[in-house]
């Protein structure tokens, strides 16, 4: 599996240091791979560091950020690279659609404009060819090519977060990082975005990370889910496996909690407290005040990850009977 | 209520965690309290009266002495002790500057509710006002209504005239801020909320708007204080204030007047401008720092916990 | 259906006038409208949800703010408990009668008695979107909860006040409540808050309930709590409410009559499980066909409509979906299609729509 991944993850921490508070503990020996062509979805809910996660990988965090652990992208270590050598990874190899990114464009200026500003700042090639190259990137993600002479405001929002996808394919990424893209969209639209992308996937060969809470919107999409759980990670595995036969028990919960519109008679199970914070982490595990299922170890001992399935990876104390 | 109290002390606490570690706004805090308290204890200060002469031993007016045994800053021109002036004159420029400051405030904030909550007729009407008030030069249109207010010999004392025309022609900046705050204020659900609950006008302002803008009209006044404490100093300085009641601005006004800098009588014309700047640098540092901690915009009070801590992850699910 | 229904809403009508143009004033010409709501009818009976679903623009969250007294509904009828409601007041109205399938008839013209906004809104209570923005960030939450009371002078005695207030934060599952009298909004986490905001709008014991998307802003894991306890609430008070969405999946889980709206009208209505079974109209089959299920074994036909819902300002002629429709015919952009009753309560205003033979 490690070798032909195009990014590696491994055991990446973050903290982030604040006056008066210490360190808050934002995430905590996350690993995971990429391959090219699969779609990994980074699923959670709020606080539990999957945007943190894009943002260490990409190293866009705030000055009392501590990141440490590698980041291999074609065998380069990330984390290593100085400020300049990076600044050449992000965008070119490594392009990120942030949430409400529809709102992210300059409303002054053109689309088009933009767009090709984004190749222009990376020098791929002369603004000449740019400007094809714009013409292209608006075909790819559906918008005609003479809608890129308008301004933001005479886009609808759908079309704008396509703009921003079109931006972030510029520089002809190999990966995709999408953090919550279609959150704020309708759910027509949200369709027709998601739709766009595994289309943009198949033809160009893309890998995408996607980070989303939808769960509905992980099985449509993903080939690999990745699931948090304050700052670490629960359980790694194939999409189908994660949500056919879920082994950690915030998994297994959260899918219970998730309604499903061809079963509406079940109950919807709901998960009693709040995630932890990130400042105060339990010395054990850190779901275990709100699980159904914990043992005495689980205060204590924080579980590691343990394989319990073919590509399959859960972090919980009762699964060492499992393996 | 017992439990406000409570409540109260602990709001006071958590500001005061924060407000202690910023330097800058703890530097001005310093600089307003001292100069208060000077005007407080300016009696214990002194030995002198402040219209005593001081005389040597041969019984003549000690004229433009400079600093020496008798007073830290020697005498102006009459002989009276400068030191003793200073002192006293705290309390004038700071008692001016105060209640103008307070009353600008007043107005500023009643107009700017009013304005910015009901709207229309209202708003247009108040902001008219203010726009003329805005476009005619401050200091003429102060000396015209002070000479005139004076010259109607209304037997209020010149303070009072000065009080109420600084007052009432400085409200103009709180009115704006406080008019586009409550813009802002009054779209939000909670708002919404109040008034789907059967809420009226008078209790959403009472209860909804103005705690949300208490804080920074607070901080905004600090800000005005300096401005009217320099504009009544001003205002003295060109001899609009009471000479019996001399200002810091006032001794300004006596110092040139009085041929002080000829004199070289350095101790005559500093000290009153250095506790001029003295004070309004206090205002403006912490009147800064407190519309800083203070600015709504600024509180992500919903980012608590460790959302706060990773804003992004906040903006999330 | 014996009892009277709790609200009865009759071809109810908002419009927002732009401000006009300098060319506008110029020639004269009408302002242009933005018709959010336009012409939209139904009812609830006591103790029932209904749901209200769409996209954006659709009309949905204006129909919240008119039924609570935020906005001034343009033309219609709203009924609450038989009275009138509402800024018509006038006008004369033709009286109303519920009939059984829960669809409203006429009778011939008179004025109804009128109940004031102020008398509403102690029967009927609105619960915002927003846990974060909905709640005063300044006021205790023992002042949240009981301002209601305040403001309409009720439970003068405070002992009686903190006792309701108690009760109110309990029911909606904050216990101990008196720990939560003196603390702030910010520190509580979404879920609370949101049970705050229940709370608060329980505490007059109203009849109706009008929720704008109560969960959308919520953890997922947390919805489910909070759509329980306003299950439990609708059980234990037979309070009435209309639940606002997007979400169709907690729709399924939660409503028991489900109403569709696209462009300020409502398409299609009915009985949830009958919808979500046999829905009529194509855009009610688009949009259930295209939700997010957290399945990724299923493979279904998804309908995804090209482009976005248009401007209201543009209303397209005829039927306002043709534009979008996949199926959409000739016969469809020459008139608006009326309702047809496909089942025992569930219409679709199509001219696709097959009407089920009556029993």
């Amino acid at each position: 599996m490690a070798e032909s991944a195009l990014l590696r993850v491994r055991n990446l921490n973050t903290e982030f240091l604040i006056p008066d508070q210490g360190a808050a503990r934002a995430l905590e020996d996350i690993s995971f791979d990429v391959h090219p062509g699969e779609t990994l979805g980074l699923v959670g809910e709020s606080g539990c560091g999957k945007t943190t996660a894009l943002m260490s990988i990409l190293r866009l965090l705030p000055a009392n950020a501590r990141i440490s652990g590698q980041v291999f992208f074609k065998g380069v270590d990330l984390m290593t690279l100085p400020e300049k050598e990076m600044r050449a990874y992000r965008w070119r190899e490594l392009a990120i659609v942030f949430q409400g990114a529809m709102n992210a464009l300059n409303p002054v200026m053109r689309v088009g404009e933009q767009i090709r500003e984004a190749i222009t700042l990376h020098r791929l090639m002369p603004t000449r060819e740019a400007e094809v190259r714009v013409g292209e990137l608006l075909e790819l993600v559906g918008i005609p090519k003479e809608r890129g002479a308008q301004y933001p405001f005479q886009y609808s929002g759908g079309m704008r977060q396509r703009a921003m996808i079109a931006m972030a394919l510029a520089c002809s990424p190999s990966i995709l990082f999408a953090d919550e893209p279609t959150t704020a969209l309708d759910v027509m639209v949200q369709a027709q975005v998601l739709e766009l992308l595994n289309d943009i996937q198949q033809r160009l060969g893309l890998a995408i990370v996607l980070v989303t809470h939808d769960l509905g919107v992980v099985a449509e999409m993903c080939d690999t889910v990745v699931v948090m759980y304050g700052g670490k990670v629960a359980e790694y595995g194939p999409v189908d496996v994660i949500f056919n036969d879920p082994q950690h028990p915030y998994t297994q919960k959260l899918l219970e909690s998730f309604p499903d519109l061809n079963e509406p008679t079940e109950v919807l199970a709901s998960i009693p407290g709040t995630p932890p914070r990130l400042t105060e982490i339990p010395p054990g595990c850190r779901f275990e005040p709100r699980c159904h299922v914990c043992i005495n170890r689980c205060k204590t001992e924080s579980p590691p990850l343990l394989r319990v399935g073919e590509s399959h990876l859960a972090a919980c104390h009762l699964l060492v009977d499992k393996l | 209520m017992n439990e406000s109290w409570l409540l109260f002390k602990r709001n006071l606490a958590d500001f005061w965690r924060v407000f202690r570690r910023n330097r800058m706004g703890m530097t001005g805090a310093a600089l307003v309290l001292i100069a208060v308290l000077v005007a407080i204890i300016a009696p214990m200060l002194s030995p002198y009266p402040p219209t005593a002469v001081i005389r040597d031993e041969a019984g003549r007016g000690l004229t433009f002495a400079p600093p020496s045994v008798h007073g830290p800053l020697g005498t102006d021109d009459a002989g009276r002790d400068v030191w003793t002036q200073l002192v006293y004159g705290a309390r004038i420029s700071l008692t001016v500057g105060f209640l103008a400051g307070f009353i600008a405030m007043f107005v500023g904030s009643l107009f700017g509710v009013l304005a910015g909550y009901f709207g229309g007729w209202l708003d247009n009407l108040l902001m008219r006002m203010t726009d003329v008030l805005l476009v005619i030069p401050d200091l003429p249109l102060m000396l015209v209504l002070v000479a005139t207010l004076r010259q109607m010999d209304l037997k209020i004392s010149p303070l009072t005239v000065l009080i109420l025309v600084i007052g009432l022609l400085y409200w103009t900046s709180t009115a704006r801020l406080v008019r586009s705050q409550v813009l802002s204020i009054k779209e939000r659900q909670f708002v919404a909320r109040a008034r789907a609950i059967g809420a009226g006008n008078f209790h959403i302002i009472r209860k909804h708007i103005l705690p949300q803008i208490m804080p920074l009209i607070v901080a905004n006044t600090v800000l005005i204080l300096s401005t009217a404490i320099l504009i009544e100093s001003g205002l003295a300085f060109l001899g609009l204030g009471d000479p019996t009641q001399p200002s810091w601005g006032t001794m300004l006004n006596f110092a040139f007047d009085r041929n002080a800098i000829s004199n070289g009588a350095w101790w005559f014309y500093l000290p009153p401008g250095l506790a001029i700047v003295w004070v309004s640098l206090g205002c403006v540092l912490l009147g800064n720092v407190l519309e800083e901690m203070l600015n709504p915009r600024l509180t992500g009070h919903h980012l608590e916990g460790e959302a706060r801590v990773v804003e992004t992850e906040a903006a999330s699910g | 259906m014996s009892a009277s229904p709790l609200l009865i809403v009759e071809n109810l009508v908002k419009h927002f006038p732009l401000t006009p143009s300098l060319v506008d004033l110029l020639l004269r010409r009408e302002p242009e409208v933005v018709r959010a709501v336009d012409g939209v009818s139904f009812s609830l009976a006591r103790g029932e949800v209904l749901a209200i679903v769409g996209e954006s623009g659709c009309g949905k969250t204006t129909i919240a703010r008119t039924l609570i007294g935020l906005e001034e509904e343009t033309d219609g009828t709203i009924l609450f408990n038989g009275q009138r409601i509402g800024a018509t007041d006038r006008r004369t109205l033709a009286g109303l009668i519920p009939l059984e399938s829960g669809a409203v008839g006429t009778r011939e013209q008179q004025t109804l008695p009128r109940m004031s906004l102020k008398h509403l809104r102690q029967h009927a209570q609105m619960i915002f979107q927003d846990p974060y923005e909905s709640l005063n960030p300044r006021a205790t939450i023992f002042e949240i909860v009981a301002e209601p009371l305040l403001v309409h002078g009720l439970l003068r005695k405070r002992e009686e006040r903190i006792a309701r207030v108690k009760s109110a934060l309990e029911d909606a599952g904050l216990r101990p409540a008196e720990d939560y009298f003196l603390r702030y909004p910010h520190e509580l986490s979404g879920g609370q808050r949101q049970r705050v905001v229940i709370a608060g709008a329980m505490v007059l014991e109203p009849e109706l309930l009008i929720a704008d998307e109560p969960v959308s802003m919520l953890d997922v894991s947390i919805r489910a709590e909070i759509l329980n306890l306003l299950k439990d609430l609708q059980k234990k008070r037979a309070v009435g409410i209309v639940f606002i969405t997007h979400d169709l999946g907690t729709v399924a889980y939660f409503a028991d009559r489900l109403a569709v709206m696209y462009l300020g009208r409502i398409v299609e209505s009915g009985p949830t499980a009958e919808v979500l079974k046999n829905p009529q109209h194509p855009y009610t089959k688009a949009l259930l066909s295209v939700v997010p299920v957290p399945n990724p074994r299923l493979r279904r036909e998804r309908i995804i409509l090209q482009g976005e819902t248009p401007n209201p300002l543009n209303l397209p002629g005829g039927c306002r979906f043709h534009p979008r429709c996949p199926v959409a015919m000739e016969a469809c952009k020459q008139s608006d299609p009326t309702y047809v009753r496909v089942a025992e309560g569930h219409e679709a205003a199509c001219l696709l729509a097959q009407p089920v033979t009556s029993s």
